[in-house]
């Protein structure tokens, strides 16, 4: 690792100065960002650690939303229960040491294409809050690893509306433990929301044909015959675009079939 | 440099890091607990296993400085003062839970945050919580045995592999 100061602040405040100056770089839990400094991909003047503000921290019910602090573990999120496709994928990202040091605004802010929090944010219609704004889910993810925050913005809450029904199916790289695919299915009084990860090089997205089919109709059987194209899929030794495009359809319909 | 001062093992300590500077790192090299291993260094074996505050985490993959003012608790911790190993060591020597030892320390910490957790866990949820610790020599086998004995379940089902 190249040298760099870590700062740990204790009040949102005086993370969002400390994020003011040149090359400074937040740091959530640091299951990602550590290893990437390792292999000197990130080169920081200086760490803002999040851990340490206690409210970023803590997750909290206000009638059908789950308000979660961006500095919130997983092994948290994994144990609450009360968005139990929520808790349920928290509760397979990584292993039990990662879930207890990784946190969901650091999942959110660095968007990896394989991560499991996007997929259930997307499909759920989340609200991303910082310390400027609130951003909806649909206009947070813009890329690979690109997502709509800007320089020194700090995901300070994820606003996770609870749905009618809901379920998150992974099929696990099993090295990484990351989704070489992941859907995310989410019923609503309004219609069927799916939410795609680790398949598309684009990152996390809506499959708008599924979401159609399944609003008329919230059944496996709703799914026969469609398909995603595989231009644009992830192709890598773990599985080929046309392997990762055919997985998109499984993973729905037992998301479909999970949810009830 | 940066003082940063934490509790481990029951122990008050403190010491100089730079930002850098690994918790794993802290404990073997400036407080010379070596039982805390290094195997990969980039968070996937889980060798350096150790808890913070009573959580399991990864001490290669955590800043000492963000372990300032925590309670850690190293393998050194798990047998008493005179030596005698604890349930789950015990266990891992009775079971042959161990070949060339270097994962063990993780091994036994985080069997130590599963029992807490889950005190009767079944063959498979003991194989699931070890997702993150990797050994190349046992195959799993008898350190999911040693796990199962140790929460004073009966391995006479498990079958030798």
């Amino acid at each position: 690792m190249y040298a760099f100061e870590l700062e740990r602040p204790t009040s949102l405040a005086d993370a969002v100065n400390a994020l003011k100056s040149e090359e400074a770089q937040a740091l959530g839990g640091g299951q990602t960002l550590i290893p990437t400094l390792k292999q000197r991909l990130a080169m920081p003047e200086t760490l803002v650690s999040l851990t340490a503000i206690d409210e970023l921290k803590g997750i909290r019910r206000e009638g059908d939303t789950l308000i979660i602090g961006g500095a919130t573990c997983h092994a948290d999120v994994a144990a609450e229960g009360s968005y139990p496709a929520l808790s349920d994928l928290a509760g397979l990202i990584g292993d039990p040491h990662v879930r207890n040091r990784g946190t969901i605004g650091g999942s959110l802010a660095n968007n990896d294409p394989s991560a499991c929090y996007p997929a259930a944010a997307l499909a759920s219609g989340a609200t991303i809050v910082t310390n400027e704004r609130e951003i909806a889910a649909d206009d947070y993810f813009v890329g690979l690893f690109e997502t709509a925050l800007n320089e020194g913005e700090i995901i300070t809450a994820v606003k996770m509306p609870i749905p009618q029904a809901a379920a998150y199916v992974k099929f696990e790289q099993p090295a990484s433990r990351f989704a070489l695919v992941g859907v995310f299915v989410v019923k609503t009084a309004n219609g069927v929301r799916v939410a795609v990860t680790g398949a598309s090089e684009g990152g996390v997205f809506r499959w708008s044909e599924a979401e159609s089919a399944l609003s008329s109709n919230f059944a496996a059987d709703a799914l026969e015959g469609l398909k995603v194209p595989s231009d644009g899929m992830i192709g890598d030794i773990h599985g080929s675009p046309e392997y990762r495009a055919h997985l998109v359809g499984v993973l729905t319909k037992r998301a479909v079939t999970k949810a009830g | 440099m940066t003082k940063v001062t934490m509790t481990v093992n029951g122990k008050s300590v403190s010491g100089e890091v730079e930002g850098r500077t690994l918790l794993s790192t802290f404990v073997r090299e400036n407080l010379g607990l070596t039982g805390t291993h290094v195997g990969c260094d980039t968070g996937q074996c889980g060798a350096c296993t150790l808890h913070v505050n009573g959580k399991s985490v990864k001490s290669c993959n955590m800043f000492a400085l963000e372990a300032d003012g925590a309670e850690v608790a190293t393998i050194e911790s798990m047998a008493a003062a005179d030596g005698t190993l604890n349930t789950i060591q015990q266990a891992f020597q009775d079971h042959h839970g161990l070949q060339c030892g270097f994962c063990t320390p993780g091994m036994v910490m985080t069997a130590a945050s599963l029992l807490e957790e889950n005190p009767k866990p079944t063959e498979q949820e003991i194989r699931t919580y070890l997702s993150g610790n990797i050994c190349r020599c046992t195959g799993y086998h008898n350190i999911v045995k040693a796990i199962m004995a140790a929460s004073g379940q009966d391995v006479s089902a498990v079958a030798a592999e």
